[in-house]
């Protein structure tokens, strides 16, 4: 795709390990996302996704490489790039308005309080907090926390989300409903979503792309699967999609033996062409990069539900 | 149930204090046979002598002479005979302006060397040999090189409450958690605004904490101190009281000095309760 808001280009990370020797996490990784697109990225622990997510948001940087934003290289954090944090990081300090008036104030340094104020509230009602503006993050449930954590994030109107497993630590039905409005969200404000998750269904739920990572150290980016699911999915009827368990059982394929022996398996794999797998979707590529584009095709399959 | 045990917590401790002061008063009681002496000689060997009387004061002579004390708290006969409430005024006037300065100094000071892991190694051991020095150590060289009693007597205050200030707002602002630190990366915000409303709130409970304990240990100096320079203030008034033999006295100072450090340490308990926030 010749549209590329983010690209990720040959980054490595390495840590100084025990007795002069460097432990690799990852290495020359290649990544690219389009403008819009809703990318979740799946993989076991330790192979460097948080790392990933870091670099991309700035708080880290890459031992190698480079990551392009908009055309340009980054260097250290930017309100362009907002973070939603696993353990919503809010100020216990500060009360819920506190919280994403923070942003608010320090995206737009001249507004006045009532600017600040009034700016918050819009999006303090976006994730449905409206009424608990004065509580302090102490008196919210976890999934409130988390919302918090959103608007905030979604208040500095920035041109990506970067999401590390923001759900992971909710009850499932706090977490249904999160992912029904971030989804939501996103689709209305168009936008680019980077996110990590261990929950292979909320991944098929949200996400445009599919990246798979194999365990680290010495992690690579496997295979992005497109997600073959209608734009207008659901969440309940998710499941009744000719394509759901093709798509659910390649992941969960990947995550139970192909993590673990694909690097093996695969010497020959470029880690700048990555293959884009399509499930049951022939004929349609969408390339990482402008070169030729290794393809693998699964069939679909229907587990005797009537679509 | 809370309110009931807070009742009865309470009558307890008037209980404790009624057998305290009972047996005190008990134990002070004359006792001793009076021998027969000539009145010229009576009047040098003063009351336990003459009528066996205690040597130490009881509950009713400390009542009542805390009473003539609390009647006259201002009165000013000469430098040797002030109210208690001069006294008093001049240690805490001498322990506040003491840590006053130590605050001033310790918790910027606390702030860089918490903010910089350089500025937190280089400084460490300069810090590990000055803190245990006991405060009055300093005393001979604060006097030779100030040249001022009372000025010395602050100065040993500011250097005694100055450690733990310093190692809590280093220990504070070192240990501010990462993820609200990142927030703040992430909103693009600057050192000095990060400086102020990230790192001071978060790490202000733990700097309060370490000035409530610098309170308590410069009003434990200050009467060491005071008994040292002389003069004036509370520390100085026991160790005159206990040249004039006056054991009540003695009683009522340490009973006060008792009751100040209380109420010190409630002032910056409150403060810490101010700043503290639930997670």
């Amino acid at each position: 795709m010749t549209n590329k808001f983010i690209s990720i280009e040959g980054i490595a990370k390495r840590y100084p390990g025990a007795s002069g020797a460097t432990t690799t996490v990852f290495e020359n990784l290649w990544l690219s996302m389009a403008r819009g697109e809703f990318c979740c990225v799946i993989g076991h622990s330790g192979c460097g996704k948080t790392t990933v997510l870091n670099i991309l948001a700035g708080l880290d940087a890459p031992s190698e490489g480079a990551v392009i934003v908009d055309g340009q290289a980054i260097s250290g954090t930017s309100l362009d790039r907002a973070v939603i944090f696993q353990s919503h990081a809010l100020l216990p300090w500060r009360t819920v308005l506190g919280n994403v008036g923070y942003a608010v104030s320090s995206k737009w340094r001249k507004w006045d309080r009532a600017k600040v104020k009034a700016h918050a509230q819009t999006f303090i009602d976006l994730v449905g907090l409206t009424g608990s503006e004065h509580k302090r993050p102490s008196e919210l449930s976890g999934g409130m926390k988390q919302r918090v954590g959103i608007a905030r994030a979604l208040s500095i109107t920035p041109k990506m989300m970067l999401m590390d497993e923001p759900f992971s630590a909710l009850d499932a039905l706090t977490r249904g409903t999160l992912q029904d409005e971030v989804r939501r969200i996103c689709l209305e404000t168009g936008q680019t979503a980077f996110m990590i998750t261990h929950d292979v269904d909320e991944a098929i739920y949200l996400a445009d792309k599919i990246f798979l990572m194999t365990n680290g150290p010495g992690a690579v980016l496997a295979e992005v699967v497109e997600n073959p699911l209608p734009r207008d999915r659901g969440r309940t009827d998710l499941h009744r999609h000719p394509l759901y368990y093709a798509l659910r059982n390649h992941i969960i394929d990947f995550l139970v033996t192909r993590s673990k022996t694909f690097t093996a398996e695969k010497p020959d794999h470029d880690p700048r062409n990555v293959p884009v797998v399509h499930i049951g979707k022939p004929g349609l590529t969408i390339a990482s990069s402008g070169e030729e584009q290794r393809q693998t095709r699964i069939p679909g399959t229907n587990p005797g539900l009537t679509a | 149930m809370t309110s009931s045990l807070r009742l009865r917590a309470g009558l307890v401790s008037i209980a404790l204090l009624a057998a305290f002061l009972g047996i005190w008063h008990l134990a002070t009681r004359s006792t001793a046979p009076v021998a027969a002496m000539s009145p010229e000689y009576a009047k040098l060997m003063g009351l336990t002598a003459t009528q066996g009387k205690s040597a130490m004061p009881g509950p009713l002579d400390v009542g009542a002479k805390l009473w003539e004390h609390l009647k006259r708290p201002f009165y000013d006969n000469g430098p040797n005979d002030k109210g208690l409430g001069i006294q008093l005024g001049y240690s805490i006037a001498r322990v506040g302006l003491g840590y006053l300065l130590a605050v001033l100094v310790a918790i910027p000071l606390g702030f860089l060397i918490g903010m910089s892991p350089l500025l937190s190694k280089a400084l460490d051991p300069f810090i590990q040999v000055l803190k245990p020095i006991s405060p009055l150590a300093w005393m001979p060289l604060a006097l030779y090189t100030i040249k001022d009693s009372s000025i010395s007597a602050i100065f040993v205050i500011f250097i005694c409450s100055i450690w733990p200030m310093l190692l809590n707002t280093v220990f504070g602002v070192a240990s501010v958690r990462k993820e609200w630190i990142n927030v703040a990366r992430t909103l693009e915000v600057g050192t000095l605004r990060r400086a102020f409303t990230v790192i001071l709130p978060a790490a202000a409970p733990t700097i309060l904490t370490g000035m409530r304990i610098s309170i308590g240990i410069a009003w434990l100096v200050i009467v060491a101190a005071e008994m040292l320079v002389g003069g004036t203030g509370i520390g100085y008034f026991v160790w005159n009281e206990w040249n004039n033999l006056s054991i009540t006295n003695v009683i009522i100072a340490i009973l006060l000095i008792g009751i100040v450090g209380m109420l010190l340490d409630q002032i910056l308990a409150r403060f810490t309760r101010m700043v503290t926030f639930p997670e």
